[in-house]
């Protein structure tokens, strides 16, 4: 049994960043990630960590400095949101291409402008072509879970690919929940110590990283990030396991809830999936079979095992915390439909943007989604697919 | 480390093209990126020893008699500044592929 505890969520990003005690933190404060840098300079300065923290001057450094850190063989986390991690854009790149197991938790705020601090997942869709492994939390436990399990992921040989741990800003940061923590010689044990095969600082073997690299290897470079994006799949399942014997958390690469039976589905992530799961219940009690698929590992996406698990459904909506302005649909929606499609599913499907700029999405709105899915289904294919949901009209 | 070359498969390759030993940057043959190329002249070349120190890429050979030779094209890029130097027109620039 763990530790009984509240914290916001922000709190519990920080006390696991605490737990874990890495070698380097280099962050720069932005809303509504900074408590967690500040957290955790208090932890440095308490003696609680013996993490080097570097206050740079911006989040182009920050990444900058996680990206030196890392390669010097060390293990390196940071904090950001929104235009904080636009900034370190150019940085994230690099830092997957160069594959360094660098940790982030990205507390997830609308990408200005016009100007706003509150969330939606604008910045994580930004760099969801990164090569980061990204995985979602709906609550401050999931944060706090999601982050101890990253070590073990990111640092394996199979996959060495950096990975941010997304939660709602404010929604989940700022929001006081119980949480069961686990003791600190349990955390230190499970991730274990960082040893990695090659780095540069050892004297033993000099080495040269992030060399140029022209048109006859870059090619083959970037198929070898993409394989191991493939192979974390696997690994994110079997650290899950061994984190459920130590917890007796299951995470899988999402969550089915009241799916097996459902004939509307919603698929969304992140904290709407707790919005989401009352509104079920209460469907559920009138005798409506809703469901929800809440993904929590969005990169690698599971295509194959989302399109099995809606394959039953005969209407569903993928909600959309950004909008692609693509002209078709949200991120999350085409990355479902491309992968029913590849995977002969054929349900209709329609996508919701939803909730941008911090607008909240309450349980009246979520239930006029399966109030639409009711009448898709007796339709049976889907007219508009692309829709806003809670949009002021006339 | 094996060699790795434009032959070597994606399964060969070292992560992040990383480089496993030091001192190989010589492996990697920079001078087909000339467009221009220097030309020697040693009839006019008095061997006043200025345009070996000018070069960025080292590809003016010096030998023990401290005499400049002939330019190693494997890494020349025809930048130019030896010829800018040369106070005796013993180097000239000729546009690649022409005589």
């Amino acid at each position: 049994m763990g530790i009984r505890e509240r914290l916001s969520g922000n709190e519990a990003a920080a006390t696991a960043m605490k737990q874990i005690n890495p070698d380097v933190v280099a962050a720069f404060p932005i809303t509504p990630s900074t408590e967690i840098p500040q957290y955790f300079s208090t932890f440095v300065d308490n003696g609680q960590v013996d993490t080097e923290f570097v206050a740079v001057e911006s989040e182009h450094s920050a990444m900058s400095a996680c990206i030196g850190a890392e390669a010097a063989g060390t293990r390196a986390m940071t904090a950001t949101s929104a235009n904080g991690l636009s900034l370190m854009w150019e940085m994230v790149y690099i830092a997957s291409s160069m594959r360094l197991p660098i940790v982030m938790s990205l507390v997830n705020r609308a990408v200005s402008g016009p100007l706003n601090i509150h969330n939606d997942h604008s910045d994580a869709m930004g760099v969801r072509d990164a090569g980061w492994i990204m995985l979602f939390s709906e609550t401050n436990q999931e944060a706090y879970d999601n982050l101890l399990m990253a070590h073990r992921i990111a640092e394996n040989e199979k996959v060495l690919l950096p990975l941010m741990v997304c939660q709602d800003g404010f929604i989940t940061s700022h929001s006081i929940e119980n949480i069961e923590l686990l003791e600190d010689a349990k955390v230190k044990e499970f991730v274990g110590e960082y040893h990695p095969k090659h780095y540069l600082l050892n004297k033993k073997e000099p080495i040269a990283m992030g060399p140029m690299d022209l048109q006859a290897f870059l090619f083959e470079h970037k198929y070898q990030q993409a394989e191991a994006m493939c192979n974390a799949k696997q690994v994110i399942l079997d650290v899950a396991k061994d984190f459920e014997k130590l917890t007796g958390r299951k995470y899988g690469l999402f969550e089915e809830y009241k799916l097996d039976d459902a004939e509307i589905a919603i698929v969304c992530m992140n904290s709407t999936a707790g919005t989401t799961k009352e509104v079920v219940d209460s469907l559920r009690e009138k005798g409506i079979k809703a469901g929800l698929l809440k993904v929590r590992v969005f990169r690698p996406f599971p295509a194959e095992e989302i399109s099995k698990a809606l394959a039953h459904v005969k209407a569903v909506a993928v909600l959309d915390k950004a909008d692609s302005l693509n002209g078709v649909g949200g991120a999350l929606f085409t990355d479902v439909t491309s992968g029913m499609q590849v995977n002969g599913v054929t349900v209709p499907t329609s996508s919701y943007i939803y909730g941008i700029g911090g607008r909240d999405t309450t349980t009246k709105e979520i239930e006029s989604v399966y109030k639409d899915l009711m009448e898709d289904s007796k339709k049976g294919k889907i007219e508009n697919p692309y829709r806003y949901l809670g949009l002021r009209k006339e | 480390m094996t060699e790795i070359n434009k032959e070597t498969p994606a399964c060969k390759m070292t992560i992040g093209g990383n480089i496993y030993e030091a001192g190989n940057a010589r492996e990697f043959k920079t001078g087909d990126w000339r467009s221009v190329r220097p030309v020697y002249i040693p009839e006019k070349c008095i061997q006043c020893g200025l345009c070996f120190p000018v070069c960025p890429e080292d590809a003016i050979p010096v030998g023990k008699d401290q005499k400049r030779t002939d330019f190693n094209y494997d890494y020349c890029k025809g930048c130019g500044v030896c010829a800018k130097v040369c106070p005796f027109g013993a180097i000239t620039m000729r546009v690649e592929g022409e005589e």
